[in-house]
Protein backbone atom coordinates (compact mmCIF):
# COMPACT_ATOMS: atom_id res chain seq x y z
CA UNK A 1 0.00 0.00 0.00
CA UNK A 2 1.03 3.83 -0.42
CA UNK A 3 2.58 5.48 2.00
CA UNK A 4 0.70 7.35 4.12
CA UNK A 5 1.74 11.28 5.32
CA UNK A 6 -0.20 12.11 8.58
CA UNK A 7 0.60 15.52 10.39
CA UNK A 8 1.61 15.41 13.94
CA UNK A 9 2.51 17.27 17.09
CA UNK A 10 5.30 14.63 17.85
CA UNK A 11 7.44 11.73 16.20
CA UNK A 12 5.02 9.38 17.33
CA UNK A 13 2.04 6.99 16.51
CA UNK A 14 0.76 8.06 19.86
CA UNK A 15 0.58 11.56 18.93
CA UNK A 16 -1.73 13.72 18.61
CA UNK A 17 -3.15 14.56 14.85
CA UNK A 18 -1.73 18.28 14.32
CA UNK A 19 -4.78 20.27 13.22
CA UNK A 20 -2.52 22.40 11.09
CA UNK A 21 -0.99 21.04 7.79
CA UNK A 22 0.59 23.90 6.76
CA UNK A 23 2.51 24.86 9.79
CA UNK A 24 2.60 21.09 11.38
CA UNK A 25 5.24 20.31 13.66
CA UNK A 26 6.17 17.67 11.48
CA UNK A 27 4.63 14.31 9.42
CA UNK A 28 4.81 10.75 10.10
CA UNK A 29 5.38 8.88 6.73
CA UNK A 30 3.45 5.70 7.46
CA UNK A 31 3.29 2.13 5.69
CA UNK A 32 0.29 1.56 7.11
CA UNK A 33 0.76 -2.94 6.13
CA UNK A 34 3.60 -3.13 8.47
CA UNK A 35 2.65 0.56 11.24
CA UNK A 36 6.56 1.15 10.38
CA UNK A 37 7.05 4.95 10.06
CA UNK A 38 10.16 7.61 9.34
CA UNK A 39 9.16 11.18 11.03
CA UNK A 40 9.72 14.37 8.72
CA UNK A 41 10.31 17.51 10.53
CA UNK A 42 8.37 20.33 9.51
CA UNK A 43 9.12 23.01 11.91
CA UNK A 44 11.05 25.21 9.51
CA UNK A 45 7.30 26.18 8.01
CA UNK A 46 6.45 27.94 11.80
CA UNK A 47 8.60 30.54 11.02
CA UNK A 48 7.84 31.02 7.30
CA UNK A 49 6.80 34.66 7.14
CA UNK A 50 4.48 33.27 3.92
CA UNK A 51 4.06 30.11 1.88
CA UNK A 52 4.00 27.68 4.78
CA UNK A 53 1.22 25.65 2.87
CA UNK A 54 3.52 25.50 0.10
CA UNK A 55 6.68 24.20 1.81
CA UNK A 56 4.83 21.63 3.72
CA UNK A 57 3.25 20.57 0.48
CA UNK A 58 6.31 20.04 -1.11
CA UNK A 59 7.73 18.59 2.12
CA UNK A 60 5.24 15.83 2.02
CA UNK A 61 5.65 15.21 -1.97
CA UNK A 62 9.05 15.22 -1.32
CA UNK A 63 8.58 12.56 1.04
CA UNK A 64 7.14 10.04 -1.86
CA UNK A 65 3.56 9.55 0.61
CA UNK A 66 0.40 9.47 -1.83
CA UNK A 67 -1.95 10.14 0.83
CA UNK A 68 -2.21 12.67 3.30
CA UNK A 69 -4.22 12.93 6.86
CA UNK A 70 -4.37 16.07 8.64
CA UNK A 71 -6.77 18.25 10.09
CA UNK A 72 -7.34 21.09 8.20
CA UNK A 73 -5.89 22.11 5.09
CA UNK A 74 -5.65 26.22 3.35
CA UNK A 75 -6.08 26.45 -0.51
CA UNK A 76 -2.91 27.43 -1.87
CA UNK A 77 -1.56 24.12 -0.07
CA UNK A 78 -4.41 22.15 -1.35
CA UNK A 79 -3.50 22.94 -4.62
CA UNK A 80 0.12 21.86 -4.29
CA UNK A 81 -0.66 18.52 -2.65
CA UNK A 82 -3.29 18.10 -5.69
CA UNK A 83 -0.85 18.82 -8.18
CA UNK A 84 1.63 16.86 -6.68
CA UNK A 85 -1.41 13.44 -6.90
CA UNK A 86 -1.70 13.61 -3.25
CA UNK A 87 -5.18 12.19 -1.81
CA UNK A 88 -5.87 14.45 1.02
CA UNK A 89 -8.18 13.33 4.28
CA UNK A 90 -9.25 16.11 6.35
CA UNK A 91 -11.00 17.04 9.42
CA UNK A 92 -9.23 14.58 11.15
CA UNK A 93 -8.10 15.87 14.44
CA UNK A 94 -8.44 15.28 17.73
CA UNK A 95 -7.34 11.81 17.56
CA UNK A 96 -4.19 10.13 17.64
CA UNK A 97 -1.90 9.26 14.13
CA UNK A 98 -2.68 5.52 14.81
CA UNK A 99 -6.07 6.02 14.96
CA UNK A 100 -5.99 7.90 12.00
CA UNK A 101 -4.56 5.38 9.99
CA UNK A 102 -7.01 2.98 11.25
CA UNK A 103 -9.64 4.97 9.86
CA UNK A 104 -7.88 5.24 6.42
CA UNK A 105 -7.58 1.62 6.81
CA UNK A 106 -11.07 1.05 7.39
CA UNK A 107 -12.20 2.92 4.40
CA UNK A 108 -13.43 5.65 6.20
CA UNK A 109 -11.68 8.45 5.09
CA UNK A 110 -13.35 10.38 2.73
CA UNK A 111 -10.76 12.05 -0.20
CA UNK A 112 -11.36 16.21 -0.08
CA UNK A 113 -12.26 17.57 -3.24
CA UNK A 114 -11.42 21.00 -1.93
CA UNK A 115 -9.53 22.80 0.88
CA UNK A 116 -11.33 23.35 4.22
CA UNK A 117 -9.34 26.23 5.26
CA UNK A 118 -9.60 30.03 4.03
CA UNK A 119 -6.26 31.60 3.25
CA UNK A 120 -4.91 34.31 4.35
CA UNK A 121 -4.02 36.13 1.11
CA UNK A 122 -7.46 35.84 -0.97
CA UNK B 1 15.02 68.06 3.53
CA UNK B 2 12.68 65.01 4.05
CA UNK B 3 10.72 64.62 6.62
CA UNK B 4 8.42 61.18 7.42
CA UNK B 5 5.74 61.60 9.90
CA UNK B 6 5.58 58.06 11.37
CA UNK B 7 4.29 56.52 14.29
CA UNK B 8 3.81 52.83 15.71
CA UNK B 9 0.06 52.88 16.67
CA UNK B 10 -2.27 53.89 13.87
CA UNK B 11 -4.67 56.77 14.58
CA UNK B 12 -2.38 58.87 16.51
CA UNK B 13 -2.48 61.78 14.31
CA UNK B 14 0.19 61.54 11.33
CA UNK B 15 -2.18 63.30 8.79
CA UNK B 16 -3.23 65.73 10.75
CA UNK B 17 0.63 66.39 11.36
CA UNK B 18 1.90 65.94 7.97
CA UNK B 19 -1.48 68.15 6.72
CA UNK B 20 -0.98 70.86 9.32
CA UNK B 21 2.91 71.15 8.56
CA UNK B 22 2.69 70.72 4.78
CA UNK B 23 0.11 74.05 5.71
CA UNK B 24 2.38 75.96 7.93
CA UNK B 25 6.05 75.35 6.03
CA UNK B 26 7.51 78.28 5.15
CA UNK B 27 8.40 77.35 1.52
CA UNK B 28 6.18 74.90 -0.88
CA UNK B 29 6.55 71.45 -0.44
CA UNK B 30 5.77 68.13 -1.91
CA UNK B 31 3.36 66.68 -0.06
CA UNK B 32 3.90 62.74 -0.60
CA UNK B 33 0.99 59.75 1.29
CA UNK B 34 2.96 56.52 1.50
CA UNK B 35 0.30 54.89 3.83
CA UNK B 36 -0.86 53.31 0.44
CA UNK B 37 -3.24 50.91 2.16
CA UNK B 38 -5.31 53.75 3.72
CA UNK B 39 -4.51 56.84 1.68
CA UNK B 40 -5.80 59.76 3.28
CA UNK B 41 -3.73 62.99 3.46
CA UNK B 42 -5.41 64.23 -0.15
CA UNK B 43 -8.59 64.14 2.48
CA UNK B 44 -7.24 67.64 4.15
CA UNK B 45 -5.04 68.68 1.41
CA UNK B 46 -7.69 68.63 -1.68
CA UNK B 47 -5.37 68.64 -4.35
CA UNK B 48 -6.40 68.79 -8.13
CA UNK B 49 -4.97 65.86 -9.43
CA UNK B 50 -3.23 66.45 -13.13
CA UNK B 51 -1.96 62.53 -13.89
CA UNK B 52 -1.54 58.98 -12.41
CA UNK B 53 -0.65 55.65 -13.87
CA UNK B 54 -1.32 52.15 -13.08
CA UNK B 55 1.70 50.56 -10.70
CA UNK B 56 2.56 47.06 -11.78
CA UNK B 57 5.54 44.12 -10.81
CA UNK B 58 7.11 41.76 -12.43
CA UNK B 59 5.98 38.02 -11.47
CA UNK B 60 7.12 34.74 -13.25
CA UNK B 61 5.10 32.90 -15.50
CA UNK B 62 6.46 29.08 -16.45
CA UNK B 63 6.60 27.52 -20.27
CA UNK B 64 5.89 23.77 -18.95
CA UNK B 65 7.29 22.51 -22.52
CA UNK B 66 10.69 24.37 -21.05
CA UNK B 67 11.11 23.43 -17.96
CA UNK B 68 13.25 20.51 -16.82
CA UNK B 69 11.80 20.29 -12.95
CA UNK B 70 15.84 21.26 -12.02
CA UNK B 71 14.13 23.48 -8.71
CA UNK B 72 16.48 25.91 -9.05
CA UNK B 73 13.99 28.81 -9.00
CA UNK B 74 11.97 26.80 -6.33
CA UNK B 75 15.12 26.82 -3.83
CA UNK B 76 15.70 29.98 -4.23
CA UNK B 77 12.34 31.79 -3.86
CA UNK B 78 11.74 32.61 -0.01
CA UNK B 79 8.52 33.17 -1.00
CA UNK B 80 7.45 30.35 -1.95
CA UNK B 81 6.00 31.88 -5.11
CA UNK B 82 7.70 29.66 -7.33
CA UNK B 83 7.03 25.95 -6.39
CA UNK B 84 8.54 22.64 -7.65
CA UNK B 85 5.61 20.12 -6.22
CA UNK B 86 6.43 16.87 -7.56
CA UNK B 87 6.75 16.60 -11.11
CA UNK B 88 4.89 20.24 -11.56
CA UNK B 89 6.53 23.80 -11.14
CA UNK B 90 3.40 25.92 -9.58
CA UNK B 91 3.26 29.91 -9.56
CA UNK B 92 1.15 31.62 -6.69
CA UNK B 93 1.74 34.91 -8.44
CA UNK B 94 -0.05 36.63 -5.25
CA UNK B 95 2.37 35.55 -3.28
CA UNK B 96 5.27 37.38 -5.34
CA UNK B 97 7.68 39.78 -3.85
CA UNK B 98 8.82 40.98 -7.40
CA UNK B 99 12.51 40.28 -6.98
CA UNK B 100 12.96 38.64 -9.87
CA UNK B 101 15.40 35.95 -8.49
CA UNK B 102 13.45 33.32 -10.20
CA UNK B 103 13.87 35.09 -14.13
CA UNK B 104 17.45 35.45 -13.55
CA UNK B 105 18.88 32.25 -12.37
CA UNK B 106 16.61 29.57 -14.45
CA UNK B 107 19.06 27.85 -16.53
CA UNK B 108 16.53 27.32 -19.80
CA UNK B 109 14.83 30.64 -20.01
CA UNK B 110 11.45 28.72 -18.92
CA UNK B 111 10.56 31.59 -17.13
CA UNK B 112 9.24 35.20 -18.41
CA UNK B 113 7.92 38.19 -16.56
CA UNK B 114 4.27 39.17 -16.95
CA UNK B 115 2.41 41.64 -14.26
CA UNK B 116 0.48 41.86 -11.32
CA UNK B 117 -1.36 45.11 -10.89
CA UNK B 118 -0.27 46.38 -7.31
CA UNK B 119 -2.68 49.58 -7.42
CA UNK B 120 -1.95 53.12 -8.80
CA UNK B 121 0.18 56.18 -8.61
CA UNK B 122 -1.50 59.74 -8.51
CA UNK B 123 -0.27 62.99 -8.75
CA UNK B 124 -1.39 67.13 -8.85
CA UNK B 125 -0.83 70.23 -6.77
CA UNK B 126 -2.94 72.19 -4.02
CA UNK B 127 -2.17 75.84 -4.27
CA UNK B 128 2.13 75.93 -4.78
CA UNK B 129 1.88 72.24 -3.09
CA UNK B 130 2.67 69.76 -5.45
CA UNK B 131 0.74 66.06 -4.34
CA UNK B 132 1.54 62.72 -4.75
CA UNK B 133 0.44 59.39 -3.56
CA UNK B 134 -0.22 56.02 -4.28
CA UNK B 135 -3.52 53.66 -3.64
CA UNK B 136 -2.71 49.85 -2.94
CA UNK B 137 -5.20 47.51 -5.19
CA UNK B 138 -8.20 46.24 -2.85
CA UNK B 139 -7.30 42.64 -2.23
CA UNK B 140 -3.56 43.41 -2.59
CA UNK B 141 -1.10 42.12 0.23
CA UNK B 142 2.25 43.88 -0.57
CA UNK B 143 2.46 47.93 -0.11
CA UNK B 144 6.16 48.34 -0.23
CA UNK B 145 6.77 47.11 -3.73
CA UNK B 146 4.05 50.17 -4.69
CA UNK B 147 5.65 52.67 -2.59
CA UNK B 148 8.39 52.37 -3.93
CA UNK B 149 7.47 53.20 -7.06
CA UNK B 150 5.85 56.45 -5.72
CA UNK B 151 8.93 57.24 -4.75
CA UNK B 152 10.38 56.68 -8.29
CA UNK B 153 7.95 59.22 -9.30
CA UNK B 154 9.16 61.77 -6.88
CA UNK B 155 12.92 60.96 -8.11
CA UNK B 156 10.84 62.04 -11.88
CA UNK B 157 9.52 65.30 -10.40
CA UNK B 158 12.13 66.05 -8.67
CA UNK B 159 15.05 65.23 -11.82
CA UNK B 160 12.29 66.87 -14.41
CA UNK B 161 12.07 70.68 -13.00
CA UNK B 162 14.75 72.26 -11.02
CA UNK B 163 12.41 74.88 -9.14
CA UNK B 164 10.46 72.15 -7.68
CA UNK B 165 10.16 72.16 -3.72
CA UNK B 166 13.07 70.57 -2.13
CA UNK B 167 11.03 69.79 0.90
CA UNK B 168 9.15 66.24 1.16
CA UNK B 169 6.83 65.96 3.68
CA UNK B 170 6.12 62.09 3.77
CA UNK B 171 2.53 60.84 5.33
CA UNK B 172 3.86 57.60 6.33
CA UNK B 173 1.47 54.13 7.04
CA UNK B 174 1.77 53.28 10.91
CA UNK B 175 3.60 49.99 12.05
CA UNK B 176 7.03 48.93 12.53
CA UNK B 177 7.37 46.55 9.23
CA UNK B 178 8.22 46.61 5.69
CA UNK B 179 5.46 49.27 5.06
CA UNK B 180 6.72 51.45 7.65
CA UNK B 181 10.71 51.00 7.48
CA UNK B 182 10.37 51.59 3.37
CA UNK B 183 8.67 54.86 4.52
CA UNK B 184 10.96 56.18 6.44
CA UNK B 185 14.32 54.51 5.11
CA UNK B 186 15.58 57.73 2.83
CA UNK B 187 14.05 60.73 5.06
CA UNK B 188 16.37 63.08 6.50
CA UNK B 189 14.59 63.28 9.62
CA UNK B 190 11.49 61.05 11.46
CA UNK B 191 8.60 62.65 13.45
CA UNK B 192 7.01 60.10 15.89
CA UNK B 193 3.38 60.60 16.41
CA UNK B 194 2.08 59.10 19.33
CA UNK B 195 -0.57 59.99 22.13
CA UNK B 196 -0.04 59.25 26.18
CA UNK B 197 -2.35 56.16 26.36
CA UNK B 198 -0.58 52.72 27.03
CA UNK B 199 -1.36 51.77 23.23
CA UNK B 200 0.71 55.20 22.29
CA UNK B 201 3.48 54.42 24.19
CA UNK B 202 4.08 50.74 23.86
CA UNK B 203 3.75 50.88 19.86
CA UNK B 204 5.79 54.07 19.64
CA UNK B 205 8.75 52.36 21.75
CA UNK B 206 8.69 49.55 18.95
CA UNK B 207 8.77 52.48 16.43
CA UNK B 208 11.71 54.11 17.90
CA UNK B 209 13.45 51.03 18.71
CA UNK B 210 13.01 49.84 15.11
CA UNK B 211 13.91 53.03 13.25
CA UNK B 212 16.82 53.61 15.55
CA UNK B 213 19.38 51.49 13.42
CA UNK B 214 18.80 53.81 10.26
CA UNK B 215 20.53 56.77 12.57
CA UNK B 216 18.33 59.27 11.65
CA UNK B 217 17.05 62.20 13.44
CA UNK B 218 14.11 61.43 15.15
CA UNK B 219 11.35 63.51 17.61
CA UNK B 220 7.91 63.25 19.04
CA UNK B 221 4.55 65.09 18.94
CA UNK B 222 2.01 63.99 21.80
CA UNK B 223 -1.32 64.02 20.21
CA UNK B 224 -4.34 64.59 22.54
CA UNK B 225 -2.02 65.55 25.40
CA UNK B 226 -3.42 64.95 28.67
CA UNK B 227 -4.65 62.19 28.07
CA UNK B 228 -3.54 58.61 29.76
CA UNK B 229 -0.16 59.54 32.11
CA UNK B 230 3.18 60.32 32.13
CA UNK B 231 4.68 57.31 30.63
CA UNK B 232 5.78 58.83 26.56
CA UNK B 233 7.36 61.65 29.09
CA UNK B 234 9.15 59.63 31.40
CA UNK B 235 10.22 57.37 28.48
CA UNK B 236 11.23 60.31 26.15
CA UNK B 237 13.56 61.60 28.77
CA UNK B 238 15.09 58.14 29.19
CA UNK B 239 15.81 57.69 25.54
CA UNK B 240 16.82 61.87 25.30
CA UNK B 241 14.16 61.80 22.68
CA UNK B 242 13.03 65.48 22.26
CA UNK B 243 8.96 65.84 21.91
CA UNK B 244 9.01 68.48 19.71
CA UNK B 245 5.22 69.45 19.87
CA UNK B 246 2.25 68.61 22.10
CA UNK B 247 -1.02 68.58 20.61
CA UNK B 248 -3.82 69.18 23.74
CA UNK B 249 -6.94 66.22 23.73
CA UNK B 250 -9.64 68.85 22.69
CA UNK B 251 -12.87 67.99 21.39
CA UNK B 252 -12.68 70.75 18.73
CA UNK B 253 -9.63 69.48 16.91
CA UNK B 254 -11.75 65.75 16.84
CA UNK B 255 -14.63 67.91 15.01
CA UNK B 256 -12.25 69.96 12.75
CA UNK B 257 -10.85 67.00 12.12
CA UNK B 258 -13.66 64.91 10.75
CA UNK B 259 -14.96 67.91 8.69
CA UNK B 260 -11.89 67.35 6.52
CA UNK B 261 -9.97 70.97 8.17
CA UNK B 262 -6.29 70.84 8.21
CA UNK B 263 -5.82 71.60 12.00
CA UNK B 264 -3.31 74.00 11.87
CA UNK B 265 -5.81 76.45 9.96
CA UNK B 266 -8.53 75.56 12.65
CA UNK B 267 -7.48 78.54 15.38
CA UNK B 268 -4.09 80.67 15.95
CA UNK B 269 -3.52 78.80 18.68
CA UNK B 270 -3.02 75.56 16.64
CA UNK B 271 -0.91 77.34 13.93
CA UNK B 272 1.62 78.78 16.64
CA UNK B 273 2.26 74.34 17.42
CA UNK B 274 2.84 73.89 14.02
CA UNK B 275 4.84 76.84 13.72
CA UNK B 276 7.08 75.91 16.36
CA UNK B 277 7.23 72.28 15.48
CA UNK B 278 8.40 73.40 12.14
CA UNK B 279 11.00 74.92 13.40
CA UNK B 280 12.17 72.53 15.47
CA UNK B 281 11.90 69.81 12.87
CA UNK B 282 14.38 72.29 10.49
CA UNK B 283 16.49 72.46 14.00
CA UNK B 284 16.47 68.76 14.23
CA UNK B 285 17.84 68.27 10.46
CA UNK B 286 20.53 71.31 11.16
CA UNK B 287 22.29 69.09 13.99
CA UNK B 288 22.62 66.11 11.98
CA UNK B 289 24.06 68.33 8.56
CA UNK B 290 26.47 70.68 11.76
CA UNK B 291 27.69 67.28 13.08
Amino acid sequence: MDKVAVTCESPSLEAQVDPRFGRAAGFLIVDPDTMEFEYIDNGSTQVMAQGAGIQAAENVSNSGAKVLLTGYVGPKAFQGLAAAGIKIGQNLDSMTVRQAIEKFKAGEVEFAEASNKEGHWK
Amino acid sequence: MKIAVASGKGGTGKTTVSSSLVSVWDSPVIAMDLDVEEPNLHLFLNPTFTGSRPARMEIPEVDQALCTLCGKCSDLCQFKAISLMGKVLMTFPEMCHGCGGCLAICPENALHPIHRELGEIAWGHAGETKFLMGRLRIGEAMSPPLMRQVKKRLDEMQAASPDQPKDVITDAPPGVSCPAINAVMDSDVIVLVTEPTPFGVYDMKLAHEAFTPMNKPMGVVVNRAGLGNSEIYDYCAAKNLDILAEIPYDRQIAEAYASGVIISESSDKMKQIFLELAEKIKQKAGEVCRG
